[in-house]
């Protein structure tokens, strides 16, 4: 994968699967760093899950052998000098469960790759799950971007979020703050 | 600035289809949005058929889904085109064959034979 955003997406596309009603995606650029925070409430997993999901060869999915998404962005984090670490607490142990991954990068490290379309894949996990509540928040230098799914929700009553209309007043959205931070 | 005015507009707009649409969808388009789906280039892929077929004006009678990992994963990006009891599995795809498959396949009938699994996976 050539950028972080389709690193983000498919590491927040765990949280759907776990089942998550909440899920908030954070990116924070400050100084050399930038940190990716995905918390949501899934089911959580057990100590023995979290300890071998490292492990190309673990996976809990029944259509393939191997789980490499958690393998790969552990190397992209590793690769620029940062790291991965994941708390989970499984719905079997609290009723306060789910997950959080947060991945730091080296934003100048040569091995850096460019965040990429991050638009796309908060559309792309919205088109997906019309019903969780994702928020976004994406903040730098110059300030922040940010959306929330329950807000849109409070507008559009009964209208799903993943009507084409929706998600192309999100892209505009996000696009017009993006711009904004720009221009500032 | 893109306003929460203009979002109610669009809800207004769209009540009454959407009410319409749930019960109507015939045909349903599922694109692979697993690790392999998405290393391998699905979001374009994906974004080209939502697009696609809103431009078209067939959101009224075609659904446009994800799906995580199916298992097939060195045909990825791979998209499942469901109408009634048939099932096509398009491989490899690109925003631009996505195109293709909606104008040829989605709104003309016909299937897009070079793209499917069975015409890839001699």
């Amino acid at each position: 994968m050539d950028e972080l955003s389709l690193y983000v997406l498919d590491i927040t596309m765990n949280s759907v699967r776990a089942g998550a009603a909440e899920i908030s995606v954070t990116l924070r650029e400050e100084g050399e760093w930038l940190d990716f925070t995905v918390t949501d409430n899934g089911c959580g997993m057990t100590e023995e899950q979290v300890q071998k999901l490292t492990d190309p060869f673990f996976t809990t999915r029944k259509t393939r052998k191997v789980g490499l998404g958690i393998p790969f962005l552990t190397m992209l984090a590793e690769m620029t000098g940062g790291y991965v670490r994941i708390t989970s607490t499984h719905e079997s142990v609290s009723d306060d469960h789910g997950t959080t991954t947060h991945a730091r990068f080296g934003r100048n490290h040569i091995d850096f790759i460019p965040l990429g379309d991050m638009i796309g894949t908060v559309v792309t996990l919205i088109q997906g799950s019309p019903d969780i509540n994702f928020v976004y928040t994406h903040t730098t230098e110059r300030g922040t971007v940010s959306l929330s799914c329950e807000e849109l929700r409070a507008v559009l009553e009964d209208v799903p979020l993943n009507e084409p209309e929706v998600l192309a007043w999100i892209a505009d959205n996000l696009n017009e703050q993006y711009q904004a931070l720009a221009s500032d | 600035m893109k306003s929460l005015e203009e979002l109610k507009a669009i809800k207004a707009k769209m009540q009454d289809k959407v009410n319409l649409r749930t019960s109507s969808a015939q045909t349903r388009v599922v694109v692979g949005m697993a690790t392999c789906g998405i290393a391998a280039g699905a979001r374009p892929v994906l974004a080209a058929f939502v697009e696609g077929i809103n431009e078209a004006g067939l959101s009224d009678n075609v659904i446009v889904t994800q799906t995580g990992c199916i298992g097939i994963c060195q045909y990825e990006p791979v998209v499942e085109v469901f109408n009634g009891e048939d099932k096509v599995t398009y491989v490899k795809m690109t925003a631009e064959r996505a195109k293709e498959v909606i104008e040829k396949h989605i709104k003309g009938g016909n299937v897009v034979t070079e793209y499917t699994i069975g015409e890839n996976a001699k």
